[in-house]
């Protein structure tokens, strides 16, 4: 069974003049115990969902359901069983770590020793500073805090907005191991991320744009549906090289990647293409060399063809 | 209603650990009645006055020694000619200057009646008009006794009695506005504040993504300052009638309850106004202006009610303050019961209901 | 004016709050018309650091020059010959596209000719000609980077901080973005960056990586991953951030 269903959600902002149209259709399934991720950058219309699907805010359109509860019509059932965390820290500074815990334990009708068992692994690592104050702590100990926070009722869907904005790699990298450790225990993880790298650790992964969702799909299926062939490049002048790509007639495209730029090749193109069109132009020992697409080069494509179609 | 406590307990730790919040929260009543007790009081004690006397004659010197006897006055300098007293009022070094013409006594003996002039400085009018009314009053009464010693027969007597405040106490009047206005700031200010600073803080979207219902919420809130208003009261009460010698004259029972049933109502629209702003600075600016301003200025505290014009007389009346402030009057200082203050309890109630379904319906259990 | 071509100089640059060393005794130097990139984990004392070369905060020891500019005592020329941007929105939403930039040049006592003709440069540049005189509120997140970015160095100024200039802004738009710094540096304006993106590392000349305060690797993209015997920057930080003691913020 589908444990979060979104179909055809529409929402928009303002009045007429400024009108912002925030999603524009949105639909996907998650399947119960699986890691999902909504990767898009700031203003593609994650939060308006999340805050849909946690029954904050009312779709203007379309219909939504968690635990097969309508999002609309059941809401009180859903705040029963769902757990969220905000995209900012949104937990009461002045109150110590197990204050804070007992707190939404207690609002959530249950005890921190009931469902111990369940945040153990995050909890204990900040449980020797309980008596601190929330304001006191690190970025990072305040990201587990919240998290033990709205797990704490042993949620059966998990709601996570942009947990991992601003914070550094190294921080990012052990809350990700967290999720795959809480999705052990079957619990369902929607989580929302800008960072396009993210979109590996998922199980499967939307990718949301301007209020639309431009491809749901595994990790792997999102890249092995990259048509066109890629190749990176690199010189010492990275600059001139850029500006030879753009103009090469059997590149779709051409983009700095990290160390590489990347190409997008016209199909007929190879490797061998790049490396004679750039010898043409006087460049030698150019390092050329064929690669798989990841997730960004897939959502740069993506992007590109959305932004096509509407014109 | 495990949760409920939880909340409440949880709202304490917010206001116990605020220490500055608290600490003005508390110590606000304490200096507002010390502050209109000893130092904005009404009444002019030792008031520095001139007299040009003209006369100097066995009146003159009579009427100079009773006003300079009374408290109120501090006869500092004898002045001969009028440019005189322009200079004097100039260097601020007098309030008040009494001008007898020639032969005062004389007219007086003669004629039976007999011109004092009064000079007063109203830059501050409240002051000039109390001081001239001393001063009219001293005078009144030394020909009061003239007068009667005579046994004349046209005299007009000119009697005046304070009702319930005998002594002309300033501390009648502002206890009851001071109660008022704190309670009024402690309950409509922090309520609104309290209620907003969660929206910003993003801990309400939490808190609505959980089975707590919004309404308990609300009620968890208000809980703590209705306890601190009390404690709020209680420090009133006892400072007005330890410290200022305002006692209690009606039921202690009557005046706290009508004391509670005011501090719901103002909790009720600091609840209104929180269900309307999004930010902390908005929900006090609205509730300094849509409260504050008119517990000081309509309540009938600081300016009388009867002598405004039409218009704010009638707005007046939507201003809880004012029915709160005429009740605790009535208690405290006349001594009166339910009887006389049933219709003005009444206007409250419904005023606390009033408030109460607006801001319950205006609650959202969503963000938009 | 700074004669040589070093755009900043810092040397034991240390900043203490109570007993806690913030920034531990760095020393750097950043030649003009480079990307410098500046990394670290959340409370590594990045933030701490750019504000004393910002001239925002005085050190507490150690000595530093910026533009030429001593971090001590003249702080006032240091900031009019800086350009800073953050990753929160610098423009004022309630005013419009032009009347942003205009406020913004007017602070560093630009003529009106001066504004007038660059005004409509930038316009051009940015694409934003129909948007002039539309409220910055009502842009998408990238333009709006964009356009915080040009005016940031709209009085062309020696030195632009760019504090995590990118965050949470689409693939696309990034890599605009990132051409607009590189016109920049070639325009001679030196760049100083902070990102959490370790891609955006591999774009910047040099890259300086910190660790507890300290500054614990300074070097090329390409040297840190030869030193450290890795294939991307990634790595190389995470190596790093690792063996930090002390946690964020």
């Amino acid at each position: 069974m589908a444990s979060v269903v979104a179909n055809n959600l529409t929402k928009q902002y303002g009045k007429k003049k400024d009108l912002v149209q925030a999603l524009k259709g949105v639909s996907f399934e998650v399947e119960k115990g699986e890691l999902f991720g909504i990767i898009g950058p700031d203003g593609a219309g994650k939060t308006s969902l999340f805050r849909i699907l946690t029954t904050l805010l009312l779709p203007d359109g379309g219909a939504a359901s968690v635990d097969g509860l309508d999002v609309v019509k059941d809401f009180k059932a859903i705040r029963q069983r769902v757990g969220y965390m905000p995209g900012r820290f949104s937990l009461y500074q002045d109150l110590t770590i197990e204050e804070n815990l007992e707190f939404f334990a207690t609002i959530f009708n249950t005890t921190i020793q009931e469902n111990y068992d369940l945040i153990k692994d995050i909890y204990s690592q900040i449980e020797p500073f309980k008596d601190r104050r929330a304001g006191k702590l690190s970025g990072g100990m305040k990201q587990k805090l919240a998290l033990s926070c709205a797990l704490i009722h042993k949620p059966s869907v998990l709601f996570l907005d942009e947990p991992t904005t601003g914070v550094d790699a190294v921080s990012r990298k052990e809350f990700w191991e967290m999720l795959r450790s809480l999705k052990e225990q079957g619990i369902t993880i929607l989580v929302s991320t800008p960072y396009m790298d993210e979109a590996s650790l998922c199980d499967r992964v939307a990718l949301i744009q301007n209020g639309t969702i431009l491809s749901v799909n595994t990790p792997d299926g999102v890249i092995a549906s990259y048509k066109h062939p890629l190749v990176a490049v690199k010189d010492d002048n990275m600059l001139q090289l850029l500006n030879l790509l753009q103009q090469y007639e059997g590149g779709l495209d051409a983009y700095p990647f990290g160390e590489y730029h990347h190409v997008v090749l016209k199909d007929g193109y190879t490797t061998a293409s790049v490396t004679t069109y750039l010898q043409e132009q006087q460049l030698d020992h150019v390092n050329v060399h064929s690669i798989r697409a990841d997730i960004e080069d897939c959502f740069i494509a993506l992007m590109k063809t959305e932004s096509h179609e509407h014109k | 209603m495990k949760q409920f406590v939880s909340f409440v307990k949880k709202e304490f730790h917010h206001i116990l650990r605020d220490k500055r919040t608290l600490f003005i929260l508390l110590g606000m009543p304490i200096v507002q009645i010390l502050i209109f007790g000893f130092a904005l009081t009404n009444e002019v004690k030792n008031s520095q006055i001139a007299i040009f006397d003209q006369s100097n004659d066995v009146a003159t010197q009579a009427l100079r020694s009773e006003l300079n006897a009374s408290r109120y006055f501090d006869v500092v300098k004898d002045i001969h000619s009028y440019p005189e007293i322009e200079a004097a009022f100039k260097r601020g070094t007098i309030k008040l200057a009494v001008v007898f013409p020639e032969n005062f006594a004389n007219d007086l003996d003669h004629f039976n009646t007999a011109q004092v002039q009064l000079i007063a400085d109203a830059s501050d009018p409240n002051v000039a008009n109390t001081l001239t009314n001393y001063a009219t009053a001293i005078i009144l009464d030394y020909q009061d006794r003239i007068t009667n010693s005579r046994r004349l027969p046209y005299t007009i007597n000119t009697e005046m009695r304070m009702l319930y405040n005998p002594q002309l106490k300033g501390a009648y009047s502002f206890v009851p506005g001071v109660m008022a206005m704190v309670l009024m700031l402690v309950c409509t200010l922090m309520t609104a504040i309290t209620i907003v600073r969660e929206k910003e803080l993003g801990t309400m979207e939490i808190m609505l993504v959980s089975p707590m219902q919004p309404f308990k919420i609300v009620v968890a809130k208000a809980v703590p300052y209705l306890l601190l208003s009390i404690v709020n009261i209680t420090s009133i009460l006892l400072l007005s009638v330890f410290v200022l010698d305002v006692p209690v004259n009606g039921s202690l029972l009557l005046l706290i309850l009508e004391s509670i049933l005011f501090t719901l109502t103002c909790l009720a629209f600091g609840l209104l106004i929180s269900t309307k702003t999004d930010s902390q600075q908005t929900a006090m600016f609205i509730a300094l202006t849509g409260m504050f301003l008119p517990t000081i200025m309509l309540s009938g505290f600081m300016f009388p009610i009867e002598n405004m014009p039409l218009p704010l007389r009638v707005i007046s009346n939507i201003v809880p303050a004012k029915w709160y402030y005429y009740i605790v009057k009535e208690v405290m200082i006349k001594g009166l019961g339910i009887t006389a203050v049933w219709k003005e309890t009444l206007i409250l109630v419904g005023m606390l209901l009033f408030l109460l379904v607006l801001s319950i319906r205006n609650f959202k259990i969503r963000l938009a | 004016m700074s004669t040589n071509n070093i755009a900043i100089h810092a040397e034991s640059l240390t900043k203490r709050f109570g007993d806690f060393t913030a920034v531990d005794a760095i020393s750097f130097e950043v030649k003009k018309g480079e990307i410098f990139g500046f990394l670290g984990a959340n409370g590594a004392g990045k933030t701490t650091a750019m504000r004393m070369l910002c001239g925002l905060s005085i050190p507490t020891s150690g000595t530093a020059s910026v533009a030429g500019f001593d971090v001590y005592k003249q702080t006032e020329q240091i900031k009019r010959n800086i350009g800073y941007m953050s990753q929160k929105f610098s423009l004022y939403e309630d005013l419009t596209v032009r009347e942003n930039i205009r406020f913004y040049a007017g602070i560093y006592g630009k003529t009106d000719a001066f504004i007038k003709e660059k005004t409509a440069f930038l316009l051009q540049e940015l694409h934003l000609e129909a948007e002039a005189n539309k409220l910055v509120r009502s842009l998408p997140l990238g333009w709006k980077q964009k356009l915080a970015f040009s005016v940031a160095i709209f009085h062309e100024p020696e030195i632009v901080f760019l504090d995590e200039p990118t965050g949470g802004v689409d693939p696309v738009t990034r890599r605009e973005f990132w051409n607009m710094i590189y016109k920049a540096a070639e325009s001679g304006i030196t760049i100083f960056v902070t990102t959490h993106y370790m891609d955006e590392a591999e774009y910047c000349t040099r890259v300086s990586i910190m660790v507890d305060g300290r500054i614990d690797a300074l070097d090329t993209p390409m040297q840190l991953k030869k030193t450290f015997g890795v294939s991307s920057m990634d790595e190389v930080f995470l190596k790093l951030a690792r063996q930090a003691k002390r946690s964020g913020d």
